[in-house]
């Protein structure tokens, strides 16, 4: 092989990479010696070699094509590099058109923040931090009229209250059996090694149980203007969930759908808080529901549930979309999921009923519908959940 | 190694599998490179025909290892005949053998039960592994697998350890009902399964069902087609129409466009929910129908 194919292929690795392959020297000379090895057959063969050898999930097998032009015959290169180069990008949510306009003014600000992020988790000097923070917190301020903002000391209590209500649906019972003193089922196979020694009589009985294993947990938030009040601290909550050691996703949803887990996972919780405020008030206004839960069904759930999740949903139930529609997706969601928990901040207010006729709907899916509308009646579900 | 796939993918449509030029490639790289391939794509595609067709083109024997939650160790790699060596042991006690000798005896080979990935690697010529829905494990034994993937050994504690005598092809497949992890997809070549087109479909259930009328395989498949484009639950993949095709021909239906009554009957080779079968009534069904003309 010539230098300068070589070269070219290196190059061709490279380009896929910043398009977010997972591609390394391993896979230049795993390429090269493929083309090397045979007769050259063609840019079609060569193409179809390429894509098997490279992409590695759905995404990436679709894109391929487009990447591979780009690269080899400088097709759409001007287009498709900078957009791809945006979406390739991990650990940030791709930012919705709609922030545009509200991250304008602070368009410094939070260019600092993007700086920081790339720095890998905070590590920045200390006076741009809190500068920046100063500057986005006032500015989620002025726009959101939060104006029960949470303070520090219930965030914590939010977080702590979260962590035990996770530790109460850690756990659910495996299919897999391990070794265990006290199991109910004899384990054969180490009964008969252990007994070996007394020429194979089962004197000493070995014996195994089905352990407990963690229980996924997918948590979707209403952020929508009439959750308002609630979303602050929900989003706390949240976070207390979803930093637990246990499997979990978050999203939130108003018009739309976002996944957020990323941002709940951010270390530094203001800065995780800030992204997320971006998120939640960029849409605000009305609620779809059904819409939102469709996009999950769809794009998400297949992936992030089994029988051994718990679904949360947090809403008041003010849907813009058709009951029907929401009994539709709520029956999706229920069949893939082990338990769907609604919880409803409104249920705490005196002589409330669940009349919007979307949470009539629900009512006829969800395991348990519960209160959420202050931090102790969120403590008050751990007992509540330990029992799903 | 090479490239040319063309002879593999003639192969494959000997044996009645209809692979696109992508799945040819893949196949072929496989082969070349010894390295596991990892299909995804929607039920009902074809993934696990894959293996079967390919084991037929290469003359070997498929082995299958069906995933799901719990597998284990045990149940993939080998387990002990107990109760045989329980009968063994009292057998030679009888006898006053020695009970090293006894030991020694018991794990032998011969009290060995292989399972699927032992079964795999003892095989005088390389066979097709194919391991089914590895979506449906947990992830602990994608791990395992991995180093299972690398080595080719296995040990056995009591033999000690079992080189491969051959490696052999592994064909995963996945439905992606959980995300596999990043490991495990660079450890594999990959390669998308997606619904045939129209073509393409045509092709596989005139080779399917060699029996079938031209015109009523031409309906069917643009059916099949129309329906797909339809918002199913579960849409219906080329098992459902090679189903429905083998349907109408036993129905002794000519045309889909004659016996409205027997095709909605029928309907039920390709719709597999409540919900599908209500969201396609007869009004439906008479306009797809009408489409494909």
């Amino acid at each position: 092989m010539i230098a300068g194919a070589a070269a070219r292929v290196s190059g061709f690795i490279a380009h896929m990479r910043r398009h977010g392959f997972s591609a390394g020297p391993a896979e230049t000379e795993l390429v090269l010696s493929v083309l090397a090895a045979d007769e050259v057959p063609g840019a079609a063969a060569i193409r179809l070699a390429l894509k098997t050898l490279l992409s590695g999930n759905r995404e990436q097998w679709a894109r391929f094509d487009e990447l591979f032009d780009a690269y080899w015959f400088g097709r759409g290169v001007r287009i498709v590099a900078p957009a791809q180069a945006e979406a390739g990008a991990r650990n940030r949510s791709p930012r919705p058109k709609i922030w545009d306009k509200a991250l304008l003014r602070e368009e410094t600000a939070s260019a600092m923040g993007r700086a920081e992020h790339s720095q890998g988790n905070g590590g920045g000097p200390e006076g741009r931090g809190t500068g920046r923070l100063i500057a986005s917190r006032s500015d989620a301020l002025s726009r959101t009229d939060l104006r029960t903002l949470i303070t520090p000391e219930e965030a914590a209590e939010a977080e702590r209250i979260a962590e035990r209500l996770a530790r109460a649906i850690r756990y659910r019972l495996s299919r897999r059996r391990t070794p265990a003193r006290r199991g109910e089922m004899i384990d054969i196979r180490r009964t008969i090694r252990r007994n070996l020694s007394r020429g194979g009589e089962p004197i000493e009985l070995r014996r195994k149980h089905r352990p407990e294993r963690p229980v996924k947990l997918v948590v979707l938030l209403d952020a929508s203007g009439s959750m308002e009040v609630y979303s602050r601290y929900f989003i706390n909550f949240m976070r207390g969930l979803i930093g637990g050691r246990l499997h979990a996703d978050a999203f939130l949803f108003h018009t739309r759908l976002v996944h957020v887990a990323d941002a709940l996972r951010e270390r530094d919780p203001s800065v995780g808080m800030t992204r997320l405020s971006l998120m939640a008030d960029g849409f605000g206004g009305g609620t779809r529901i059904a819409t939102a839960l469709k996009t999950f069904n769809d794009r998400y759930a297949k992936e992030t549930l089994d029988s051994r999740s718990v679904v949360i949903v947090m809403s008041d139930g003010y849907d813009t979309d058709s009951p029907q529609a929401l009994a539709v997706e709520l029956r999706r969601l229920k069949r893939r999921a082990h338990r769907l928990v609604w919880l409803n901040p409104l249920l705490g207010w005196k002589g409330y009923a669940p009349v919007a006729r979307a949470m009539a709907v629900a009512l006829d899916y969800v395991d348990c519908f519960a209160t959420a509308h202050s931090l102790a009646s969120l403590a008050a579900l751990e007992g509540e959940l330990a029992r799903l | 190694m090479k490239l040319d796939y063309a002879p593999l993918q003639r192969d494959l449509a000997e044996v009645g599998y209809i692979a696109d030029e992508a799945l040819a490639m893949a196949l072929c790289l496989m082969i070349g490179l010894g390295r596991p391939l990892l299909i995804e794509g929607e039920a009902g595609v074809g993934k696990t025909e894959i293996g079967k067709a390919l084991a037929q083109v290469l003359e070997t024997r498929l082995i299958r290892l069906q995933c799901y939650e719990g597998l284990d160790a045990n149940a993939t790699l080998y387990e002990w005949n107990y109760q045989r060596q329980l009968l063994a042991i009292r057998a030679h006690e009888r006898d006053a053998m020695p009970s090293e000798a006894i030991e020694r005896h018991i794990f032998s080979e011969e009290y060995l039960l292989r399972r699927p990935l032992l079964e795999a690697i003892s095989q005088p010529a390389s066979p097709v592994l194919l391991i089914d829905e590895i979506d449906r494990a947990d992830e602990e034994f994608e791990a395992f697998l991995l180093e299972i993937l690398s080595d080719f050994q296995i040990t056995v504690p009591e033999l000690g350890t079992i080189a491969a005598r051959s490696i052999p092809h592994v064909v995963l497949t996945s439905n992606g009902t959980r995300a596999l992890s990043d490991a495990l997809r660079r450890r594999c070549l990959y390669s998308y399964l997606d619904f045939p087109d129209e073509r393409k479909e045509l092709v596989i259930v005139r080779a399917r069902l060699p029996g079938i009328d031209r015109r009523l395989a031409e309906q069917v498949v643009r059916f099949a087609q129309l329906l797909r484009r339809e918002d199913l639950e579960k849409t219906p993949g080329i098992a459902e129409t090679l189903d429905w095709a083998r349907a109408l021909v036993g129905l002794d239906i000519a045309s889909i466009d004659t016996d409205p009554d027997a095709v909605q009957a029928s309907l039920i080779c390709l719709l597999k929910t409540e919900a599908d079968l209500k969201r396609v009534p007869r009004e439906v069904a008479a306009r797809l129908i009408g489409k494909v003309g």
